[in-house]
């Protein structure tokens, strides 16, 4: 009887080893596994600080007053951003007022009112696809359409409209949804005060969407920013060494509105142009002109996420 | 029956009472502007504004239907003069691409190889990379590192190229010459890594949604069989989410396709026809830039040669993102 069940007691012994050292195997496997995601996901990290210490490291010699306040120039030394900052302002305000109106009217459009038929889907199938477009394209689409096509030149006005077409995609996508995510029961309500759908839609669907939105626009203004592509496509790579019109005059009507028809060099554009200089000075500028891109575009985008993540926590429908 | 009895009735009394008015509306027209008009006028005007705002939001959606045809149309409109003066065979089976020099040879080939060397490149870094990110953070993390984790990839995605390209010239390829002393200055190397840093957050969260589309009575049962936590990602929930991975990755090359600032810094401007990564070469992106700054006079072969390019680059992205977008669609596991 002893001899019999030693060897067995024996085997379910070395079983229950094998078990346990098999576990906890497994389970080092879950811990290596997990490491290696977060190492792989830090290296994103990693490589955003490396890049921003980079440019402000390479830069750090041009952050001055005086580089904001001067033109460019042939000598990198007095090299300024005076036209590439005045020039990314200009063109914003442009975007702005094409995406936004645009953008948030076809949102409205299709969750509000879109029939469910084929001209819908066409509507949809497009906007979808529009987001994955290469923004070159889009500077392709301006050269023909916007520079020769309708005559604009190689202006702000063009400039402003091409990105306002890139980023229309992104605003529309966010105000849908937005706008999805209010209750029908909001809706109702205001429809049985006998609101009409203007009304429902105007007063309560816009109003309480509104921080989505908002969103939505500063990611997508923030792409536009720092868009270089499409603006090297309609040809404005130039030198530029003077600032377009002011937009307020001191005379009746004081508004002008010649500064869309002028001229002008962007942010990223001037970086690129510093960039592609065989000197080494220049890519100095360069760097400086980066670190203030990813400065404005980090914090744009800092401010979308933070409010996305506000309006989450504080709206309990 | 009741409710419907008492409706009916209640609507036969109105019409009853009504007649009258409706005859004299009917009658004489200009009795209907003193007695009901207020409330009618207002309903009308109502009515109407509705539905030119209505309109108005239509056109606005229309712009995205508008985009795309005028791309197509401006696209195939400057290509068709192109391939007036150049056959197709020579542009898709040539192997030299110089349109601006007196000896001009129109073969996209070179700029097409360019493309797919760098996008290879990129997705080399990325398909791990991002895939193994999304693992993680679909079935790992807690949800404090996920709420961490995810805007901080969000914030690398909104970086400008520009920065990128500087980064890959400036820092990356130095430090690879470090390592291979022959890389020249201007190469497919530096510019596909940095790249494919570039798409790891795009990869990470399209692969993450489809994860986490799995349902959790999958993981549940893989759990109570007494399976690890990476035996049911490996097993479980990445087979489950193939489709959306997949997807993934096919949209992942679509943008790596059509990305420009950072090839058009980091890469070279030299059309080479060569899978090497280690060479510089251009890419139809590159091109584009390149003639684009320039100043080339419009109607001219150098400035249609890169609505051609644009068109095989727009056909390229466009057949990709089709191919993204049935994958998922079509291939969606239904539980």
């Amino acid at each position: 009887m002893q001899a019999s069940t030693t060897p067995a007691k024996a085997s379910v012994l070395s079983n229950l080893n094998a078990v346990r050292t098999m576990i906890r195997r497994h389970k080092r496997n879950d811990i290596i596994f997990a490491s290696i995601g977060l190492i792989a996901l830090m290296l994103a990290l990693l490589t955003l600080v490396t890049l921003f210490v980079d440019l402000v490291l390479d830069g750090y010699p041009k952050f001055n007053l005086t580089f904001f306040s001067d033109f460019p120039s042939r000598r990198a030394g007095s090299a300024g951003l005076l036209s590439a900052w005045v020039g990314s302002l200009l063109v914003m305000i442009v975007t702005f007022l094409t995406a936004v109106p645009m953008g948030v009217a076809a949102g409205l459009y299709l969750e509000e009112y879109a029939p469910k038929n084929w001209f819908s889907d066409l509507i949809e199938i497009n906007v979808s696809n529009l987001a994955g477009v290469p923004s070159i394209i889009y500077g392709l689409l301006a050269l023909g359409l916007f520079v020769y096509g309708l005559d604009l030149g190689q202006s702000i006005l063009t400039a402003g409209l091409t990105l306002g077409l890139l980023i229309l995609p992104i605003v529309i996508v966010s105000t849908r949804e937005a706008v999805r995510g209010i209750p029908v029961a909001i809706r109702e309500a205001a429809y049985a005060v006998g609101a009409t759908k203007w009304q429902v839609v105007s007063d309560h669907v816009v109003k309480y969407s509104q921080g989505g939105i908002l969103t939505g626009v500063i990611i997508g203004m923030s792409r536009a920013i720092g868009e270089t592509a499409p603006i090297i496509t309609i040809g404005a790579l130039t030198f530029i060494a003077f600032l377009p019109p002011s937009p307020i005059t001191d005379v009746a009507p004081y508004l002008n509105f010649e500064w869309l028809s002028a001229s002008f060099t962007v942010l990223p554009i001037q970086m690129f142009n510093w960039l592609s200089r065989p000197e080494h000075a220049f890519h100095i500028n360069a760097a400086a002109t980066g670190a203030i891109i990813i400065l404005v575009t980090l914090l744009m985008n800092g401010t979308a996420i933070w409010l996305r993540y506000k309006i989450r926590k504080n709206i309990k429908w | 029956m009741t409710a419907s009895f008492i409706g009916n009735t209640l609507i036969k009394s109105i019409t009853l009472k009504l007649k009258p008015l409706m005859d004299i509306a009917t009658n004489s027209p200009s009795l209907i502007t003193t007695t009901i008009s207020p409330r009618l006028a207002k309903n009308l005007r109502r009515d109407i504004k509705g539905r030119v705002i209505e309109f108005i939001l239509m056109l606005a959606a229309l712009s995205a239907v508008f985009t795309t045809f005028a791309i197509v149309a401006i696209l195939l409109y400057e290509s068709f003069g192109f391939f007036k003066t150049v056959s197709l065979v020579e542009f898709f089976t040539g192997k030299e691409w110089t349109p601006l020099f007196e000896d001009a040879h129109y073969g996209i080939m070179p700029l097409v190889a360019g493309t797919l060397t760098t996008s290879m490149v990129a997705l080399a870094v990325a398909v791990p990379i991002g895939t193994i990110g999304a693992i993680y953070l679909s079935e790992f993390a807690s949800h404090k590192t996920r709420e961490i984790t995810k805007p901080i990839l969000e914030l690398l995605v909104g970086v400008p190229t520009i920065a990128f390209g500087y980064f890959a010239l400036l820092f990356v390829t130095p430090l690879l010459q470090k390592i291979y002393p022959d890389l020249p200055g201007f190469n497919m190397l530096s510019a596909g890594l940095v790249m494919g840093v570039m798409i790891v957050p795009y990869i990470a969260s399209v692969a993450e949604d489809a994860m986490r589309a799995v349902p959790m009575s999958m993981r549940e049962g893989s759990y109570a069989m007494g399976a690890t936590r990476f035996q049911t990602a490996l097993r479980v929930v990445t087979p489950a989410a193939t489709s959306g991975i997949v997807a993934a990755y096919i949209l992942a090359i679509s943008r790596a396709v059509g990305e420009t600032m950072v090839v058009a810094v980091a890469a070279g401007q030299q059309p080479n026809l060569t899978f090497n990564p280690t060479e510089g070469a251009a890419t139809i992106t590159a091109y584009i830039v390149q003639v684009a700054m320039g100043d080339l006079p419009h109607a001219s072969i150098g400035y249609q040669s890169i609505f051609a390019a644009g068109l095989v680059l727009f056909a390229m992205t466009l057949g990709f993102n089709i191919i993204g977008h049935i994958v998922r669609k079509k291939y969606r596991e239904q539980y």
